[in-house]
């Protein structure tokens, strides 16, 4: 019988998954953002888990806004990415000293 | 039961795989491919905990817009990802040490937590029973009428960050020809031609 645990252990291993990836790809500021989008992902999964084993549909309704957010993020970091690069030349995350006063 | 069961841990370990590689993979489009495997399992999840239309969501959001986007992105910037991955020997001592005192933690957590016998008379909104409202229509019945506000602020944030990103992307190239619509639209016949007399054997 599959519960509710099952589900937030699952939610819990990709969560360090996401902050382990942040964590080893300190340069490669893409898979950062991949990894961010991981934990957004278990963050996901915790909420529908809750929302179906305690019968309340708002879970739902806040995953659906976190979708959001999490697509508007996406689109912003990718664009802010390309835009560095044409500037710069390079994508690591220690070269980004630009705005440093 | 049986049959769920198995589902449940092949979409939970497809899922917790995928997310490992995602982060270990040498070449980043490999990185997406495997999130986006990820997602699908994910979805699955969703489709078992019988939350249908986050499930397509997740599909068509995720798979369809932001994985893309990040395979684009990846494919367009001409980046050595060989050195970006360096120093990834030096860091993992303490992404793994930060790793586990945070899954010890999240154990602990969900290990000595249980819902409280007031938590079902908290319930914002009861998910109705699927053999009478369909999960979608529910959602549907709720984002619609109680949830507007926040989903119109929803449909905001999606403007913002569209416009955010155009603004960001959009540059002026200078040596490149354009058609000039209005120049072409006021010529006229008058001042676009002019005759000369040219006698003959004197033109340049």
């Amino acid at each position: 019988m599959i519960g509710l645990g099952h589900y937030l252990t699952v939610a819990a291993i990709l969560f360090v998954t996401g902050i382990f990836g942040i964590f080893i790809n300190r340069k490669n500021v893409i898979i950062i953002l991949m990894s961010v989008e991981l934990m957004l992902l278990a963050v996901n999964i915790n909420l529908v888990a809750f929302s179906a084993y305690l019968g309340d549909l708002v879970g739902q309704v806040f995953t659906l806004f976190v979708l959001t957010v999490a697509a508007a993020e996406a689109a912003i970091g990718l664009a802010i990415l390309v835009c560095f690069f044409r500037n710069r030349g390079t994508i690591a995350v220690e070269d980004v000293n630009v705005m440093k006063g | 039961m049986a049959f769920a069961a198995v589902a449940f841990y092949f979409f939970a370990i497809v899922a917790v795989v995928s997310g490992a590689l995602v982060v270990f993979a040498r070449n980043p489009v490999h990185s997406v491919l495997w999130l986006i495997l990820a997602f699908f399992a994910a979805a699955g999840l969703f489709v078992l905990l019988g939350a249908e239309f986050v499930a397509m969501l997740m599909l068509i959001v995720y798979v369809g817009a932001v994985a893309v986007l990040f395979l684009f992105v990846v494919m367009m910037l001409d980046v050595d990802f060989a050195a970006l991955k360096a120093g990834m020997a030096q860091y993992l001592p303490v992404g793994l040490l930060i790793g586990l005192v945070l899954l010890v933690q999240l154990g602990f957590a969900f290990g000595a937590w249980e819902i409280s016998d007031e938590a079902l008379s908290l319930r914002a909104a009861v998910t109705p029973p699927p053999d009478q409202v369909e999960n979608t229509a529910a959602l549907g019945m709720l984002v619609y009428t109680r949830y507007v506000f926040l989903f119109q602020m929803a449909g905001l944030i999606l403007l913002v960050a569209m416009i955010g990103a155009i603004v960001l992307t959009l540059r002026k190239r200078v040596h490149v020809k354009r058609q000039d619509v209005l120049g072409q639209m006021y010529r006229d016949p008058k001042t676009a031609v002019t005759l000369v007399d040219i006698k003959p054997g004197q033109g340049a």
